[in-house]
């Protein structure tokens, strides 16, 4: 058979070259979204794609700048505000100090486990991604920032999210609205425990499989409960806007609004990660690990 | 005579590298910028529509691996699953490489509403992989992002062209 002329070879054809390339990328995601065994291959990539990032921030850090520049009129009362709020603050300090003290003290008299004093570290949001499938932001803190996975991220008004990657120089939180987070929480009016998931819509979360004839009110707000070992106790998460109790269902439809503004901040705080109050038992461990891994709430 | 009606063509150098490179940067950039809300929702996808100008303009330099790496950066920037996009930007590739010949013969307005299609089909890719995933339906304005993409695809395309035009046209006819 006579060869072709250089001119003509173009390599292995358009249809093989699209079907190794489709194969590839199915491998790619089927590994990447059952097994979580491509995370070098993500922190090669993300090295790569942070100074992108960094650099698709200028505009709106300059934007930033420019606008506080320009706009300091309304400093002046903004200042004012501030300092009201400061005073109202450090006045619920002092007595929150008080509290705390007491509250150790009453917990050393019954001989329970203190509870964790968390540190913060502030971050700030780098890129929103635009994947409709999940509700996740970045922040341009990474492990080389201190950060690990499963720290808890909250603004002024509550919980947002939860790390659920981190890159060297920058970390991934999975927002509490995201379909696949779940937050323990406990109703503050009465105590009552449950688990709020995301919706994967924005500003919508839902208590799950919550009996018809379950004591809870539109506008009773939940609040972590802190079980988890993972979340700090006492957080707001979200506010009850809409219940809807049929009773040919076996559970109400409890609707929820995130306290936190998700998605509206810029800067968030990082919560240090709390040591378990309760040591798990190794052999739970070893007995059920697949079961286990099911029943954990939230993403570590 | 059958060749009246075509648009005037004119005959474009061969891109440089270093052009290819720094138009995907862009691009990439553009679609990282920090956006909320609607902008969010409206912002289109440059990267594809980059992919594709260069994929039509230049297949002998561009092609479905090229695509295929943009598409995994773009998943780092999305944090979405690993493959998503690449899988997207692949088949877009593609199917803007069989009909290239076809395509460049229009005018940009007449290629715009079938790159419009490509770009569709990239979004239909996505979304039926996000829907395997386990995820729901993110609901008919998902696919603005196409029409946007089409409706700026003439300006994104003379944009990048520019760079190409011959330097002289005193003999062009």
């Amino acid at each position: 058979m006579e060869m072709a002329p250089r001119f003509f070879r173009q390599g292995p054809s358009l249809l093989t070259r699209l079907i190794f390339f489709v194969v590839l990328s199915l491998v790619l995601m089927a590994i990447d979204t059952r097994f979580k065994y491509l995370a070098e291959i993500r922190q090669a990539f993300s090295t790569a794609i942070y100074p992108i990032q960094k650099l698709a921030n200028v505009p709106s850090t300059v934007y930033g700048r420019a606008s506080e520049f320009f706009l300091s009129h309304g400093l002046v009362e903004e200042n004012e505000h501030l300092k009201q709020q400061h005073l109202i603050d450090s006045g619920q300090l002092q007595r929150l100090h008080a509290l705390q003290a007491e509250n150790a003290q009453l917990r050393n008299l019954l001989q329970t486990a203190q509870r964790m004093d968390g540190q913060a570290v502030m971050a700030e949001i780098l890129h929103v991604p635009r994947d409709p499938f999940n509700r996740k932001v970045m922040l341009d803190k990474g492990s080389q920032g201190g950060v690990q996975p499963g720290q808890v991220v909250v603004d002024d008004a509550g919980v947002v999210g939860q790390i659920t990657r981190i890159y060297p120089w920058m970390s991934e939180v999975t927002l509490i609205t995201d379909k696949d987070h779940s937050v323990p929480v406990h109703v503050v009016r009465n105590g009552l425990r449950s688990v709020v998931s995301g919706t994967g819509k924005d500003g919508a979360l839902e208590l799950r499989y919550v009996a018809v004839n379950t004591d809870i009110q539109e506008g009773d707000l939940l609040a972590t409960s802190g079980i988890d070992g993972v979340y700090p106790p006492g957080l707001p998460v979200a506010v009850v806007s809409r219940i809807e109790r049929n009773s040919t269902y076996v559970f109400a439809r409890v609707t929820c609004t995130p306290a936190a503004g998700v998605g509206n901040n810029r800067q968030l705080l990082i919560l240090s990660l709390l040591t378990p109050v309760v040591e798990i038992p190794a052999e739970v461990l070893e007995i059920k690990p697949e079961k286990k891994k099911r029943e954990k709430v939230g993403v570590r | 005579m059958a060749f009246v009606n075509y648009p005037r063509q004119e005959i474009l150098l061969p891109a440089k590298g270093s052009f290819i490179a720094f138009s995907l940067f862009f691009a990439l950039l553009l679609n990282l910028l920090p956006l909320k809300g609607v902008a969010l929702s409206l912002w289109p996808d440059f990267v594809a529509l980059v992919a594709l100008y260069w994929c039509i303009n230049q297949p002998q330099r561009a092609g479905i691996s090229m695509a295929f790496g943009m598409g995994l950066l773009m998943d780092i920037g999305d944090a979405s699953a690993l493959g998503q996009h690449a899988l997207a930007y692949s088949i877009m590739a593609f199917i803007a490489l069989i009909f290239q010949r076809r395509l460049s013969i229009f005018g940009l307005l007449k290629q715009a509403p079938q790159i419009g299609l490509i770009l569709l089909t990239g979004q239909f890719v996505i979304l039926l992989a996000g829907l395997l995933a386990g995820s729901d339906f993110p609901g008919w304005d998902f696919f603005l992002i196409s029409v946007i993409g089409m409706l700026l695809w003439p300006l994104v395309s003379s944009l990048l062209g520019i760079p190409q035009k011959p330097r002289s046209d005193s003999d062009a006819g």
